[in-house]
């Protein structure tokens, strides 16, 4: 008996089947992955920051309970394979943890472990980093509005361009209109001209009966009175016709340039550097999620400033003073030249260890109160302090000069704020207070009294 | 379905026992096992391909040769075949859904999903090189990264071993629909949906969860279920509300009345009420389903879902060595005829047998790897060994089994038992002394009250019986799942459900887990839930688990 044997290919068939599954897991699971990206992230370098993650979670609330026997109680036979050296009566000591049951239980379901082990997608990865980070309320009032549109589909029209004909619509039209006008169908007339033909074919070969004559004559009338209907009511009236319609709609300017401000004189070591990257490429990435394109502008200053790429910005030594408001200043040219603030929405971020020329301090808090922060968006400035300096100095000795004239430049303004971080784990936390939710999910009054407290706290 | 994974076998490749010892190619000659009177000479036939890549011309052609050696040798009965190709990504799809092709949506699949690919990933463990449906036609998964000796192997695995056993075993055959499980699957998919939209993901998800908790106590242990109907089952759903809750109705007007009754009445009444919800119920999910008075239609037809999915594996739980042994069988019996026939040629042989090897490897208790007796092992072992007893028997053979002993008909015997026994009957009876021999099988006692384990038996003369006695115990279904009934529902006062775990061996319930367990029964059904476990010996109740003291 031979059958018939089919293969199908099921290589092409779409993938991602159980993704369904994998986003309920992770919805489940929410709470311990939250916990193991945040660990994550104070633990991981911060160039493969953007890379899928293997996480480890506990699992606790993943549990899938079923009733089953206590593995470590009772009587039981058990067999094994592989004797060597045992005979009868032999006793051995029981093995701690239970190895020996290992035999039969504790392989077949993976639900006895305490934690596993499994990989998150980027996107997985960076939704949870993320996850309760917004962009402040007033920076989504301010969104620069561009003139570029996008054409989203807006019901019907009954005119238009025969290339956006929608068929689907206008035959529907059509129908209802030719049931409305009882447009006689071509199967009942198709009917009617058989029933005449037969009666004719009769006709030719013999003479009808008068019922027959009689028949035939209303049947003849009938066809026509319905020929005329049809006739009448056409097919496809031009009142059915219907068109797709389109209209333009304006979206907010979806890009953005990061201007990264740092201060690479000696006085900033490779520790203060490393923070501030830290804090350069999570705003990055944030923005990066927030924008469909954005631009990184590095600006490095001692006592002059210039543009450079990342890498020179990071790693390369300079020596000389320290003046800010060099920096500040190519900033402005920049953004004059390349970005103009009604096309881009402009942030930045500073990092410095808080020296700067004591005259200078002035100039700088004119420049941005006057100049750059009615250009941008967001200002952030992070000051940078050694662990030892916070331990050693009293709460208000530590804010150095530049810490001091920025605070005059923050009162009564939304978008600046300024925080201090020394120590990796500072990061996270900080970036979290600037962004989280809760600061921006009210009014702005909210959030400017939430940077009071933090500035004040600091 | 069953999942021809070599996770445990794949770390040791070296050979433990000769009777799996694989023949090499040049010794083939001597080899006496064929069943057939065919010569063993290698006759020079056309090779059916010599690539290690694969195409559908040659599956096709192979698949040919294949089927003419099980239908015209073996005379093997099976379901039309349909071998469909897939990625490892799809593999490891089906790995999550409990091997079916398709499935509802949970987060448990997920989860398993998450730890297949992480450990496949991580090269931890391997995929499987094919999983198997029981439904008809019989479809075979294979991969697309086998080589084509792999698909050769796995086609002859599944599409002809695993279809025959489907398509035969009297477990299979009474409790599983082989016809209808993909209707009822897809059936079960969309009404999963539907319910998440009209009710939310989170209550159905809490459904199934607590479903799923019960899977293992979910099957009619006594009673051929009724057939899958998919098509019908959504006006069953609709009808079912309707009626329960007048049935349900009914019996719950009582509750008053009964109150007003003397003692002696309530006793009589209780029965009627026992007897009415059909107690004692060991299926608890069909209690639930049927009588729980607080949950919705459609989570009545939830508990339905699973519990007959779950009815679907119960053979498979039951017939694991069988089902492995039978495949292994008659891959090996297949891809051997292919070689005498001249239709492989001596390198492809070798790949083979590699892979066999690893397959059918049994390593000791105390070897690395080491997870238990491997299924594929122990089938293999014991079928090869029944041709032989039926072949080439020794005089202890004819002691053990005389009736079978040079009886030269071992397709017949195996296909009886194929078709006839489960693990535990079939180790019972055809577990022979050579194979307990080969796997240096040895038993221990375990007993908690002890600290020590003590040898009860080896392979020895006197052990045999033991051995062979408590290895089948192992795979009996009372040590597979546990005995758990509802025995009694409190009408009377605040509808407390008892349910009683009767002891095997004295072996309790883990009491964490159970705890989680109950308060999801409690979830379905209302009220509280209290579990006794009582010793069968002397009725004694040694555990009482309640929702209610669930912090103690």
């Amino acid at each position: 008996m031979i059958q018939k044997m089919y293969i199908i290919d099921r290589r092409l068939n779409p993938k991602g089947k159980s993704l369904g599954n994998r986003q309920r897991f992770i919805k489940r699971a929410r709470n311990q992955i939250k916990k193991a990206v945040d660990d994550a992230i104070n633990t991981r370098k911060i160039s493969d920051l953007e890379s899928s993650e293997r996480i480890r979670i506990s699992s606790d609330g993943l549990h899938e309970p079923h009733f089953r026997p206590a593995q470590d109680k009772g009587h039981r036979q058990r067999i094994f394979p592989g004797n060597k050296d045992f005979t009868v009566g032999d006793r051995i000591k029981r093995p701690p943890d239970g190895k020996g049951q290992n035999g039969r239980n504790a392989s077949d379901s993976g639900d006895g472990e305490d934690s596993f082990q499994f990989t998150l997608t980027k996107d997985e990865f960076m939704d949870l980093f993320f996850d309760g980070l917004s962009l402040p309320d007033f920076i989504k009032k301010s969104l620069h509005k561009d003139v570029s549109t996008e054409q989203i589909r807006a019901g019907f029209r009954k005119d238009g361009a025969p290339a956006n004909l929608n068929l689907a619509r206008t035959m529907r039209q059509s129908m209802a209109r030719r049931i409305g006008m009882r447009r006689p169908r071509k199967k009942d007339i198709m009917a009617l001209e058989e029933q005449i033909d037969i009666l004719e074919q009769k006709h030719a070969h013999s003479p009808l009966s008068p019922t027959e004559h009689e028949e035939l004559k209303s049947l003849k009338e009938r066809l026509s009175v319905l020929r005329n209907r049809m006739e009448r009511v056409p097919f496809i009236d031009p009142m059915d016709v219907r068109y797709s319609n389109f209209t333009q709609q304006e979206i907010p300017t979806s890009q953005a340039v990061m201007f990264c401000l740092m201060d690479v004189s000696g006085s900033m070591s490779e520790r203060h550097k490393d923070l501030a990257k830290r804090f350069f490429m999570l705003l990055h990435l944030f923005l990066d999620r927030q924008y469909k394109k954005v631009d990184l502008v590095f600006i490095r200053h001692t006592h002059i400033a210039s543009e450079v790429d990342e890498n020179a910005f990071f790693y390369s030594r300079e020596t000389g003073g320290t003046i800010v408001s060099t920096a500040l200043e190519e900033m402005l040219r920049i953004i004059e030249d390349r970005y103009p603030a009604e096309e881009w929405n402009i942030y930045a971020a500073q990092a410095s260890d808080g020296d700067n020329l004591n005259s200078d301090n002035s100039h700088c808090q004119t420049l941005l109160s006057e100049r750059l922060l009615p250009l941008c968006q967001y200002f952030t400035y992070i000051e940078i302090w050694d662990q030892h300096e916070i331990e050693m100095f009293p709460h208000d000795q530590k804010a150095s000069r530049l810490w001091q004239a920025y605070e005059q430049v923050m009162k009564g303004r939304q978008n600046f704020v300024m925080k201090n971080v020394s120590r990796p784990q500072d990061i996270l936390p900080v970036f979290h207070e600037l962004f989280s939710r809760t600061h921006t999910a009210g009014s702005t009054a909210k959030l400017a009294e939430g940077i009071q407290t933090g500035a004040a706290t600091s | 379905m069953s999942k021809n994974d070599n996770k445990s076998s794949a770390q040791t490749v070296k050979q433990q026992h000769d009777i799996s010892h694989p023949e090499l190619p040049f010794d083939h000659e001597e080899d006496n096992r064929q069943l057939t009177e065919q010569s063993h000479e290698q006759s020079p036939g056309a090779l059916l391909f010599h690539n290690r890549e694969w195409d559908y011309r040659t599956i096709q052609s192979v698949y040919t040769a294949i089927e003419d050696i099980a239908t015209n040798e073996l005379a093997l009965d099976t379901y039309p075949n349909q071998i469909e190709i897939i990625t490892a990504e799809q593999m490891l799809d089906a790995y999550s859904s409990v091997g079916m092709p398709l499935m509802y949506h949970h987060w448990s699949f997920g989860k398993s999903f998450a730890r297949d690919d992480a450990l496949y990933r991580k090269g931890y463990s391997g995929l499987a090189y094919e999983i198997v449906i029981n439904s008809n036609p019989c479809i075979s998964y294979i991969m697309e990264e086998n080589s084509m000796t792999m698909q050769a192997l796995v086609m002859a695995h599944a599409a002809f071993g695993h279809n025959h056993f489907f398509k035969n075993n009297h477990l299979f055959l009474q409790w599983t629909d082989a016809n209808a499980i993909l209707d009822y699957l897809q059936f079960a998919k969309n009404y999963i949906t539907k319910c998440e939209e009209r009710f939310g993901a989170h209550a159905v998800e809490a459904t199934l969860d607590a479903a799923h908790a019960l899977r293992d106590n979910a099957v009619d242990r006594y009673s051929r279920p009724p057939r899958l109907e998919s098509r019908k089952a959504q006006e069953r759903e609709l009808e079912r509300l309707e009626y329960e809750q007048s049935q349900y109705n009914d019996l719950w007007r009582t509750v008053p009345k009964i109150t007003a009754e003397d003692e002696e009445h309530m006793d009589a009444e209780t029965l009627e009420i026992a007897r009415k919800m059909g107690l004692p119920e060991s299926n608890l999910l069909y209690f639930l389903e049927k009588q729980s008075p607080r949950l919705e239609g459609w989570q009545r037809e939830i508990l339905r879902i699973v519990r007959n999915i779950a009815q679907y594996f119960y053979p498979q739980k039951q017939t694991k060595v069988m089902n492995e042994g039978c495949a292994c069988f008659v891959h090996y019996y297949i891809m051997n005829r292919l070689y005498d026939k001249g239709l492989i040629d001596d390198g492809i042989m070798l790949e083979f047998i590699d892979y066999h090897t690893r397959v059918v490897s049994q390593p000791g208790f105390d070897q690395p790897g080491f997870s238990g007796i491997n299924p594929y092992a122990l089938g293999f072992a014991i079928m090869q060994d029944i041709q032989r007893i039926c072949e080439n028997p020794t005089d202890e053979d004819r002691e053990w089994f005389p009736d079978i002993a040079g009886s030269n008909k071992a397709m017949d015997i195996l296909k009886d038992a194929w078709a006839n026994y489960r693990d535990e009957s079939f180790i019972l009876q055809f577990l022979s002394p050579k194979v307990m021999r080969d796997f240096r099988l040895f038993e221990i006692t375990d007993n908690s009250k002890h600290p020590y384990l003590e040898v009860n038996a080896i392979h020895n003369k006197r052990g045999y019986k033991n051995i062979r006695t408590a290895l089948a115990g192992q795979y009996a279904i009372g040590n597979i799942d546990l005995d758990i009934q509802v025995t009694h529902v409190d009408l009377n006062g605040d509808r407390t459900l008892t349910l009683t775990h009767t002891r095997h061996n004295n072996i309790p319930i883990a009491k964490g887990e159970a705890y989680m367990v109950l308060e999801h029964i409690k979830g379905l059904w209302g009220y509280d839930v209290r579990l006794l476990s009582i010793d069968p010996t002397d009725d004694e109740i040694k555990q009482e688990l309640t929702t209610f003291d669930g912090d103690s």
